[in-house]
């Protein structure tokens, strides 16, 4: 395995790290991304043994193709350092450093990877990192933290983190977390690395979920984290463009061929001009409908 | 390495295998109890005995409760045991992974 930067990114699963059955299952769902998780998710006598179920998972489990991400224990730890020695050697995908407040933390954490991999032979930047944004130091640094090193692969907003540390709860509406949320994506935007969103947790609330889903995603977001595979086909199915987003996409793309062909400057399209960000709206939603299997290699739509 | 404690690592949840380690004088000696031992039971014993041999240990009484544990899984328990009852869980030995 190794960390490529630009991928689909559109689910992260969460799946915790100290329970076999879940591992072993994670790859089936189609998630893009799945993260092994040793913190939040790992009680504290488990540390040391969810370390060496990841470790030997990453070996040899089949994840699907799925990108895997380990989100290691904070930098206040003790386990922070045999977490980064242990998924180094293990070549994981990507790290995610938890609470991340400064691009100093980020740094560090390079630098121990580095030493690690140096240490075990692991080829160096083959791994990539990633920051979780909990509270509001980390929110306010999200500038310098997404471009703190050229291996940072995204930043996510943790929501549940980041509404205690602002003396709030997580609301229905979600407004507690607009300018977290617009402040991370932002700052990704800036740096051109990811953005992702926190986790939805009640898997009750349908509706509720797919309008925070369609709310990140009209936002700009990659992806969403999520704590249920249930959710995967759900996030999809809102970053996934409609039939008439591909349909008007080709037609962009014919337009701007037969244009060229007749050597003209402007390019319209059904009596309006298409410009710059038209085009790359355009060559997006037909990078995204081929990753996720909507159109073939022609462009003929195969989605149902 | 030197058995200083009981280890016992992993849970008795579906896919997993609960490993307790204790000092022995008698070579690598495996109780099993798993529903598959008839099918496995080898096979699990080996995946144990090879990963002991590779921290080092060569005198100890295992305990093992199995519940349908893939390899990786019996390996990464074993590990985590073996830790645990040589006291090296803050530094394990990861030259041996």
């Amino acid at each position: 395995m190794t960390y490529v930067k630009n991928r689909l990114r559109r689910t992260m699963m969460f799946v915790p790290g100290n329970n076999p059955a879940m591992i072993k299952d994670a790859g089936i769902y189609g998630a893009d991304s799945i993260m092994l998780d040793l913190e939040d998710a790992v009680s504290i006598t488990e540390k040391d043994a969810a370390r060496m179920l990841v470790y030997n998972a990453i070996k040899t489990v089949d994840f699907g193709g799925a990108e895997i991400v380990v989100r290691i224990n904070g930098q206040d730890t003790p386990f922070y350092d045999e977490d980064v020695k242990t998924m180094v050697k293990a070549g994981v995908d990507v790290i995610r450093l938890p609470k991340t407040e400064s691009a100093a933390m980020i740094q560090k954490l390079v630098k121990d990877m580095e030493k690690a991999e140096e240490e075990y032979g692991v080829k160096k930047d083959s791994i990539g990192v990633m920051a979780a944004i909990e509270s509001a130091k980390g929110v306010l640094n999200a500038p310098e933290i997404a471009t703190s090193t050229p291996l940072m692969m995204g930043l996510a907003v943790s929501g549940e983190d980041y509404t205690a540390d602002m003396h709030t709860h997580r609301y229905p509406d979600g407004r507690e977390l607009e300018f977290a949320r617009n402040m991370v994506l932002q700052a990704a935007r800036a740096a051109d690395v990811y953005a992702f969103d926190t986790v939805f947790s009640n898997m009750n609330d349908t509706d509720g979920f797919y309008r925070e889903t369609k709310y990140i995603y009209e936002l700009g977001y990659d992806g969403k984290s999520l704590v249920n595979p249930r959710q995967i086909p759900m996030v999809n199915k809102v970053f996934n463009p409609s039939k008439d987003e591909i349909e008007n996409a080709k037609a962009v793309e014919n337009a701007i061929r037969e244009a060229k062909a007749k050597g003209s400057g402007v390019i319209s399209m059904n009596g309006k001009m298409v410009d710059k960000p038209v085009v790359a709206k355009a060559t997006c939603v037909l990078e995204t409908a081929k990753a996720s299997n909507l159109i073939d290699e022609e462009g003929n739509y195969i989605g149902e | 390495m030197e058995i200083k404690t009981t280890g016992v690592a992993g849970t008795l949840e579906s896919s997993d295998i609960q490993i307790m380690i204790s000092k022995g004088t008698d070579g690598i000696q495996i109780d099993l109890d798993s529903e598959v031992a008839k099918a496995y039971g080898d096979q699990i014993k080996k995946v144990i005995t090879d990963t002991l041999k590779k921290y080092g240990l060569d005198n100890v009484k295992v305990k093992a409760t199995d519940k349908g544990a893939l390899d990786c899984v019996i390996e990464a328990r074993t590990l985590a045991a073996a830790q645990r009852a040589t006291e090296t869980s803050d530094k394990p030995e990861l030259g041996v992974l």
